[in-house]
C-alpha cells in the first residue's frame, strides 16, 4: 500500500539520516576534544570537572546567582543581588577596599573579569537546581551562589557537588547545611540556627527572665524545625519552659488559628521562627489578636527589612538575631566602608543579605588567588586552608571540616520610636557575638564529607 | 472547650472572607466557564491600588472604592483586549492566558513597590480587640465578617433579584440561548468578567489590614479559592459561601488538634469531594 511503502522509506531515511548524524557528532566530537585532551595532557591528567577548564579559559568568568526574587523571601534575595554585584564592581575596578578584606585579592580573579548571572529561585528547590545546571552547562558557570530557604540551599549544594561547582550559600539557616547534608563543594559562611539560638538564649533569659513559657511559631520545612530545636534545646537549658510549637506551612498568611492555640496557652514569649514574609504576618497578627500585651517576642533568626516591614511601633522591645547591622561601622573601619559603597551605589543603608552575597564573592575569589587556579579540587583545598578575611561583622574564616563559617553577628534589641536617631535607627546592639564561641563543636550535626573529584 | 468555640468561630469568620475572596473566581468561572487564572493577581492589584488611595487620602472607604475600581478596569481591559477570543478555545489555553497575564500584573506591581510588604493599619472603627466570651478576637475580622457577609448579600441580590443577574444566571445555565434571545451576550460577558475582577479586588484591600501586602501573596488566595470552588460547586453562587464556611472551618478546626496539617486536610476535603460528588456540594451534575 502507498502509505507502508511511505512509511517503510520514511524509516529508511531516518535510519540512514540518524548514521551521518552519529557518524558526524563523532568527528565533530573527536576534533572538539581534542585541543582539550592536550589540553589536559598538559594540566598533569587533571580530567574536566564542573565547567573547568572551559570556563576559566576566557577573559571573564561566569558566577551563576540562583536568588529568590519571588516567593516569601523575595525581599530578602533581592538585597543579596545588590551585595553580589556591589562585590563584582569591587573585584573587577580593584577597589582598595579588596586589599583591606584580604591580602590576596586584587583586580579581577587570577586577571579575569568576573560575570554574573541573575535567575530567580522561586525560593522553590527544583526551580533553582534547573537554573544552577543550567549555568554550569550552558554558561560554564565557575562558581553557584544565592539563597535564602535553606531547602533551596541544600538541594543547591549537592547538584553542585554533583557537578564539581562551587557552592555558596547566602543565607541559610538551617542546621542541616552543614550538618548531615554537608557536601565538599558546598560552603555556608553565614552563621545558622545553633549558632543563633546558641547566643541569643542566654541575652534573652536576661532581657524577659529565666523561667518564661515560650510559644513557637515554626514553618514547616528543614529550617524551621532544626531552629526550634536549637532554640528549645539552648532556652530550656537557661530554665524556660515550652509550652506549644505552633507549626505551619512555608508561606502561610493567616496565622489565626495557630496564635488563637497561643492565646490559650499560658505562654508570656512568642518565638518567632518564621521567616520573611511569614515573620511580619505572624506578628503582625499576635499584635492584632492582643497576643502582644502579654508576650514579648523573640526572632532568633531574623529576616533582613522585618524592621521596616513591623513599623517601630511592632519592632520594639524585639530581640532579634541578624547577620549584619549597619552601626557596626563604628567598631570595624570595613563596615564603614562597606557601607558607604552600597550607599552610593543603591542608596539606603545594607542588610546582612547583601553583606554575604557580598563576602561569597570575594572568600571565592580569595581563595582562588591563593590556589593560583581554577581547577574545582584546588579552590576548595584553598577554601579550606584556613585563611582569615577582615569583613564588616570582623575576622572570617571557613572550617575545613564542614566549610561553616565561623562568624560574628549582632544580636540587638528594637528602639522606641522616640529613640531612633534616624530613619534607619532600628536596633541597639546588645552584643556583637563570638562566631568560634557558638559554632556547634565538630562532629556534632552529623556532617560527613565526601571526594574532591 | 473554649478553644473549641474560639476556632469554631475562627473558622466561620476565615471562611467566609475566603467565601469573599473565592466569589470573583466563581462569577467568571460559571458566568463565561474561563478558569481565570489571574484571580489572584486582580486581588494583589487591588490590594496595593487600595494600599496607594488609603496614603494620599488616610480614608479606608475611598480605599475600597479606588482598589475595586482599578481591578475592575484591568479585568474590563482583559477581557475586551484578550479574553473574549478565548472563550471559545480549549481550557488549557484559557488557563495559559490568564496565568500569563497574571505573572504580567504582578511583575508590573513588583517593578512599581518593589517586593518589601507593605502594612495596611485597620480603619479607626476597626482597630483595637473585641471580647467574645473568653475569647479575645481582632475587631477589624469581626467587621470583615459583617463586611464579606453584607457583600455576598448584595451579589446575591443582584444576580437573583434584578434582570442583569437573571440574563447572568441564564448564561450560565445556556449562553446559546440567551444570545438566540437577542441579549447582547458579549456586553454581559464584559460586565461579568469585570464584576468578578473587582471582586477579587476588592478582597484584596478588605483582607490588606490583616495580611501584609507581597506581590506574590495572590498564588495562595487563587489556590485557596480553588479549593473552595471544588468543594463548594462550580458556578454556584451559595455554593460558594458553603465552601468557603467548610475550608475555613477544616483550618481552624485542625490547627486545634493539629496545626501541620490542617492545609493538607484542606486538600484532602477537596480531593474527597471530587471522588464523591465531583459537581461540589452545591453545583449541578454535567455542568461543564
Amino acid at each position: 500500500m502507498k502509505d507502508k511503502k511511505t512509511v517503510g522509506q520514511a524509516l529508511q531515511t531516518q535510519v540512514r539520516r540518524r548514521s551521518v548524524l552519529k557518524a558526524g557528532a563523532a568527528g565533530i566530537a573527536g576534533s572538539v576534544l581534542l585541543p582539550g585532551t592536550a589540553r589536559v595532557a598538559m594540566a598533569q591528567d587533571k580530567k574536566p570537572l564542573g565547567a573547568w577548564p572551559a570556563g576559566s579559559d576566557g577573559d571573564t568568568v561566569f558566577v551563576g546567582l540562583t536568588v529568590d526574587l519571588t516567593g516569601p523571601y523575595s525581599a530578602q534575595g533581592a538585597e543579596q543581588q545588590r551585595g553580589y554585584e556591589l562585590a563584582v564592581d569591587h573585584l573587577n575596578s580593584g577597589d582598595p577596599i579588596l586589599q583591606k578584606i584580604s591580602p590576596n585579592l586584587k583586580k579581577g580573579i587570577l586577571g579575569k573579569n568576573v560575570k554574573l548571572g541573575v535567575a530567580d529561585a522561586e525560593t522553590k528547590p527544583n526551580t533553582a537546581v534547573q537554573a544552577g545546571t543550567r549555568y554550569i552547562h550552558d554558561n560554564k558557570a565557575m562558581m553557584i551562589s544565592g539563597s535564602t530557604s535553606s531547602a533551596v540551599a541544600i538541594a543547591l549544594e549537592k547538584v553542585c557537588n554533583r557537578e564539581h561547582t562551587p557552592y555558596f550559600t547566602a543565607i541559610s539557616g538551617s542546621n542541616e547545611t552543614t550538618g548531615v547534608d554537608c557536601q565538599r563543594y558546598g560552603f555556608r559562611p553565614c552563621y545558622f540556627a545553633y549558632m543563633a539560638c546558641k547566643a541569643i538564649a542566654p541575652v534573652v533569659a536576661k532581657e524577659f527572665g529565666k523561667d518564661c513559657r515560650a510559644a513557637y511559631l515554626t514553618p514547616d520545612y528543614t529550617y524551621g524545625h532544626t531552629t526550634t530545636e536549637s532554640m528549645i534545646e539552648f532556652t530550656e537549658k537557661e530554665g524556660w519552659k515550652t509550652v506549644t510549637n505552633q507549626v505551619h506551612p512555608l508561606g502561610a498568611k493567616d496565622y489565626s488559628s495557630y496564635l488563637i492555640n497561643i492565646a490559650n496557652t499560658d505562654a508570656n514569649v512568642l518565638v518567632c521562627v518564621a521567616y520573611g514574609a511569614d515573620a511580619v504576618n505572624a506578628i503582625k497578627q499576635a499584635q492584632q489578636f492582643g497576643l502582644l500585651d502579654k508576650m514579648k517576642v523573640v526572632v532568633p533568626y531574623s529576616p533582613a527589612f522585618l524592621e521596616v516591614e513591623l513599623g517601630s511601633e511592632l519592632i520594639e522591645g524585639v530581640i532579634v538575631g541578624q547577620g549584619f547591622w549597619w552601626t557596626m561601622e563604628d567598631q570595624y573601619p570595613i563596615a564603614k566602608d562597606f557601607v558607604a559603597a552600597y550607599e552610593k551605589k543603591f542608596g539606603g543603608k545594607a542588610r546582612d543579605s547583601a553583606m554575604y552575597g557580598y563576602l561569597a564573592i570575594m572568600a571565592w575569589a580569595a581563595a582562588i588567588e591563593r590556589a593560583g587556579s581554577f581547577y574545582p579540587p584546588d579552590v576548595v583545598k584553598s577554601l579550606e586552608d584556613g585563611s582569615v578575611l577582615e569583613i564588616p561583622v570582623g575576622a572570617f574564616t571557613i572550617r575545613p571540616e564542614d566549610h561553616q563559617g565561623v562568624i560574628n553577628f549582632p544580636i540587638m534589641r528594637g528602639k522606641k520610636k522616640s529613640e531612633m536617631k534616624n530613619p534607619d535607627d532600628w536596633y541597639d546592639i546588645i552584643e556583637i557575638v563570638d562566631g568560634k564561641e557558638v559554632v556547634p563543636p565538630l562532629g556534632l550535626l552529623g556532617c560527613k564529607m565526601g571526594d574532591y573529584v | 472547650m473554649s478553644l473549641f468555640f474560639s476556632q469554631l468561630f475562627n473558622g466561620l469568620a476565615t471562611g467566609l472572607l475566603l467565601a469573599l475572596i473565592s466569589t470573583g473566581l466563581t462569577i467568571i468561572y460559571g458566568t463565561l466557564g474561563v478558569i481565570n487564572f489571574a484571580h489572584g493577581a486582580l486581588f494583589v492589584v487591588g490590594g496595593y491600588a487600595g494600599y496607594t488611595v488609603y496614603s494620599l487620602t488616610d480614608s479606608f472607604i475611598l480605599a475600597i472604592a479606588g482598589g475595586s475600581a482599578v481591578a475592575l478596569a484591568v479585568g474590563l481591559v482583559m477581557e475586551r483586549g484578550l479574553m473574549r477570543q478565548y472563550y471559545s478555545r480549549p481550557p488549557e489555553d484559557q488557563i495559559l492566558v490568564t496565568f500569563g497575564i497574571s505573572i504580567i500584573l504582578v511583575e508590573i506591581v513588583r517593578g512599581l513597590y518593589g517586593g518589601i510588604s507593605y502594612s495596611v493599619a485597620p480603619p479607626d472603627w476597626g482597630q483595637g480587640i473585641a471580647r467574645i466570651g473568653s475569647l479575645i478576637y481582632p475587631l477589624y475580622r469581626l467587621e470583615t465578617l459583617g463586611i464579606a457577609a453584607a457583600t455576598l448579600l448584595l451579589l446575591y441580590f443582584v444576580l437573583y433579584r434584578t434582570s442583569l443577574g437573571l440574563i447572568v444566571r441564564a448564561g450560565i445555565e445556556d449562553a446559546q440561548m440567551v444570545n438566540a434571545l437577542g441579549i447582547n451576550v458579549k456586553r454581559t460577558f464584559l460586565l461579568v468578567f469585570g464584576i468578578g475582577a473587582m471582586a477579587a479586588g476588592f478582597a484584596g484591600v478588605i483582607n490588606s489590614p490583616i495580611v501584609a501586602l507581597t506581590p506574590d501573596m495572590g498564588f495562595r488566595y487563587l489556590v485557596d479559592s480553588f479549593v473552595v470552588v471544588v468543594i463548594g460547586g462550580v458556578g454556584s453562587f451559595p455554593g460558594a459561601i458553603i465552601g468557603g464556611v467548610i475550608a475555613g472551618e477544616i483550618l481552624s478546626l485542625t490547627a486545634m488538634v493539629n496545626p501541620q496539617y490542617s492545609e493538607v486536610m484542606l486538600f484532602v476535603a477537596m480531593a474527597l469531594v471530587l471522588v464523591l460528588r465531583p459537581q461540589g456540594l452545591m453545583g449541578q451534575e454535567g455542568r461543564e
